[in-house]
Order: C-alpha cells, then sequence, then structure tokens
C-alpha cells in the first residue's frame, strides 16, 4: 500500500530543505541556521502565535503565517527576510514598547531581555508611536518574586509553563486589547495564591523585565531557561 | 578649513549624555581642529546662534523652557542629534506622566520636602503636563539610543556626520545600553 511521504520538500529564502511534515516553518528555519525573531514560542511549551514577530511570506499565499504555528507543506517557498516583513517586524517591536512602560535604563532586565535585543537586532532607533502611558499594578505581594505589568508584552508564556508544566495554572488573562493584563488566579494577590507553588518556572520563562525575582536592581535579573526542554522532553518520553 | 559649528544642548536629562561627550577624553582634541562648539552648557553662551550645522540634543521635553528652546534649535540648525534615552524615548523623566502635574509638584516640594513648601513660581520654568521625545515635538535627524550612549558611541556618531554620512547605530547602542 502506498503511502503518503512524510518528508516535505521546500524552499527558505530560495535554498533547498526537507523537513518532516510534523515540523513548522520556525523549526526548519532553525535547523538551517536562518533567523525568524520570536517573542511567544519557546521550545518546550506550546505553540501560541501571539507576538506575530515570526511572520514569513509564503509564495503564493495572500496572507503572511506566523512561522512558529505554521507547518511545512510540499513545495512551499518562503521568504523569511523581506522589506516588507522587515518593516512589520520593527512595527510590532515598537507598538510593544508604546503599549506598555519600558523604561531599560532603569529596568531590572537591561542588558537580559529578549524585547530590547530584538529591538537591538532589527534596528529599531526610535518608537514612532506616541506612548500610551498606561496606568498598570505591580504586585509585590509574593515572597520571592514581582510582577511588573508595565513590562508585560503579554507573551503569555508565564501563563502556558504553569499550566502546562507546573500544573497549577495560577496565571490568566483578564481583559481584553489593550486592557488585558495577566493575573494570578481570579485577580487576587499573587502572594494570596493558593495554587502558586512559588516554582519560578513563569518567571524564567518570562521574556522581559516583567516577572522577575525580588531585589534585584538594574540589569541583574538574568533569567534561566535551559529547564524548559529538559522537563517537557522528560514529559513526552512518559506519554 | 571652515570648521562644522556644533551645539549641545541640555533639556530634561541626568547630564549623563554630556558626561559621555566629555568621556571622548584625548579624542575631543582631534575633534576640536574639526569642530567649533559655539553653544553648550560646557561654553558660555546664552544665545543660541543664528546657524549651527550639527545639535546634540540630551533630555526629553518636559519644561515650557524645553519647548521653546527646542522649536528654536529646530529653526536654527542642519542636523538635530536626539542624543540618549531620554531625547530618544523621554525615558526616566516621562514616568511622571501617568500623574497629574499638581501630584508631582505636590509630591516634590511639600510631601517630601523638610522646609520652605512653596512651589516655585520665579525663574524656574513650569511643567508641561506630559513629557515627551524630542521628535513629536520637532524633526530629528538622528536618533542615538542609550543610557547614556557611550563615549564610542557618541564619537562614532560625531566622525559619520563630519564625513557626511548617517550613522548606523543598531549595532552600537540600544535602549538602556
Ligand atoms: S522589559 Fe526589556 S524592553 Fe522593557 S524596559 Fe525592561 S529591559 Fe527594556
Ligand atoms: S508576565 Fe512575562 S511571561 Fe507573562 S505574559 Fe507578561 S511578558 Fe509574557
Ligand atoms: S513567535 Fe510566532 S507568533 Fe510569536
Amino acid at each position: 500500500m502506498a503511502t503518503r511521504s512524510r518528508i516535505k520538500t521546500l524552499k527558505i529564502n530560495g535554498r533547498d530543505v526537507s523537513a518532516h511534515e510534523d515540523e513548522t516553518i520556525l523549526d526548519v528555519a532553525m535547523e538551517h541556521g536562518v533567523f525568524i525573531p520570536t517573542l511567544c514560542q519557546i521550545e518546550g511549551l506550546t505553540i501560541s502565535g501571539a507576538c506575530r514577530l515570526c511572520l514569513v511570506e509564503v509564495a503564493g499565499w495572500r496572507r503572511l503565517v506566523p512561522a512558529c504555528a505554521t507547518h511545512v507543506e510540499e513545495g512551499m517557498e518562503i521568504n523569511t527576510d523581506t522589506e516588507r516583513l522587515r518593516n512589520y517586524r520593527r512595527m510590532i517591536i515598537e507598538l510593544l514598547f508604546s503599549e506598555g512602560n519600558h523604561v531599560c535604563a532603569v529596568c531590572v532586565s537591561n542588558g537580559n531581555c529578549e524585547l530590547q535585543a530584538l529591538a537591538q537586532r532589527l534596528g529599531m532607533d526610535h518608537v514612532r508611536f506616541t506612548n500610551l502611558q498606561p496606568v498598570r499594578l505591580v504586585d509585590m505581594t509574593h515572597d520571592r518574586f514581582v510582577l511588573d505589568r508595565n513590562r508585560c508584552i503579554l507573551c503569555l508564556r508565564c501563563v502556558r509553563v504553569c499550566d502546562e508544566i507546573e500544573g497549577a495554572h495560577t496565571w490568566d488573562v483578564k481583559g481584553r486589547g489593550s486592557e488585558a493584563r495577566v493575573v494570578s488566579d481570579l485577580a487576587t494577590p499573587w502572594g494570596d495564591s493558593a495554587t502558586c507553588t512559588s516554582c519560578g518556572k513563569c518567571v524564567n520563562v518570562c521574556p522581559v523585565g516583567a516577572l522577575v525575582k525580588k531585589g534585584r536592581a538594574i540589569g541583574e535579573m538574568v533569567k534561566r531557561q535551559d529547564f524548559l526542554p529538559y522537563l517537557s522532553n522528560m514529559r513526552e518520553v512518559k506519554k | 578649513m571652515t570648521k562644522v559649528s556644533v551645539a549641545t544642548v541640555w533639556l530634561d536629562g541626568c547630564s549623563g549624555c554630556h558626561m559621555s561627550l566629555i568621556d571622548m577624553d584625548e579624542r575631543l582634541i582631534d575633534l576640536a581642529d574639526q569642530i567649533d562648539v559655539v553653544y553648550s552648557p560646557l561654553v558660555d553662551r546664552k544665545e543660541y546662534p543664528d546657524w549651527v550645522d550639527v545639535a546634540l540634543v540630551e533630555g526629553a521635553v518636559s519644561s515650557t523652557e524645553d519647548f521653546e528652546k527646542i522649536k528654536k534649535i529646530r529653526a536654527h540648525t542642519g542636523i538635530l542629534v536626539a542624543l540618549g534615552d531620554c531625547a530618544v524615548a523621554a525615558n526616566v523623566p516621562a514616568m511622571r506622566n501617568p500623574f497629574k502635574v499638581e501630584d508631582v509638584m505636590a509630591r516634590g516640594y511639600f510631601e517630601t520636602a523638610a522646609i520652605q513648601h512653596q512651589v516655585p513660581c520665579e525663574v524656574v520654568p513650569g511643567l508641561l503636563p506630559v513629557v515627551r521625545p524630542i521628535h513629536e515635538v520637532v524633526k530629528v535627524d538622528v536618533f542615538v539610543q542609550g543610557c547614556p550612549p557611550s563615549a564610542d558611541t557618541i564619537h562614532y556618531v560625531i566622525t559619520e556626520l563630519l564625513a557626511g554620512r548617517a550613522p548606523v547605530l543598531y549595532d552600537r547602542t540600544r535602549p538602556g545600553a
């Protein structure tokens, strides 16, 4: 009986590549050393497709597609680095800066921040949009950690890691659009949480200075993310 | 050879960008052959000249004085460089923006002051309702991020401009650098 080939051949930036059908465009790009910027995606958690930074062009498709959330298909011709994509990516980064309160100079994550690093890599020299200066509350009620919503980019890595890996599901999102905020339990103080195990996984996967350890001074908050692929692989093996 | 005229301006910033400028050390001596610093907190001239080729502006636009100054500078300057995060993004000075000016004044001059509880009404310029980055008030030609940008970055910017090139900065500096 003839079985469908599970290996797909496609092109990335004009280069012929092959990939397993389970792989996403981002997986293949990374295997071949092609850089696609990402923020919400992190190895070891489910895909969310929230940040749209990884948008790529596929020849013949009218829409841009998120590389992290799109599986490879036979004959795809993908472009990851065009003028249009560079413009959109810069715009997305600038919008993230303008809708929160980011003051890198006095941020605990200065120098160790994925948003800041991408802003630099993607060539943001200033933010063209007026800062919204939203009022966002800081939660300092936890013994060891702080949630500073001023820096949050709503990537939802914290929500996913807490639910999928730790199994506590402390985090959720309340509100919509520019009012959306990360909240613990039913929007109660983090320090009072009955579900939080204080494992610190959310703090370490948070790409920015939103979830941090208490008592860190400017630039002192360094995240450790190496545990994540390890833990999620262990789960796969068990399955 | 006529020298390129340069102004350095200090709006609402901590003067850190000017410290970084001075931190170019002996490279300033070489630059002195090519540029003439015609207006600066570092030179004794009170009025902005009729024409300046390059202005390096530190700080955000926070007060009525900053606002008037930057308008005037723009009108009398060739290349306007926003120097540092306060100039580029309003940065730390803008952290007062979520609060009303009266509340900010009350905090600074009453609640946290041990003596002399009064709001200054002479000499000191009034605060604008919101602190803004320079490009939201006048056109900016070159954005130099960093808090402060390093002496090397500033040196690069000046030498590139002197050579008639637009500085390419993303691999040299970043917000908060
Ligand atoms: S979270 Fe990152 S981008 Fe935001 S202020 Fe902190 S260092 Fe800057
Ligand atoms: S707190 Fe951090 S991990 Fe959670 S959504 Fe905000 S930026 Fe993402
Ligand atoms: S990384 Fe793909 S949408 Fe965020």
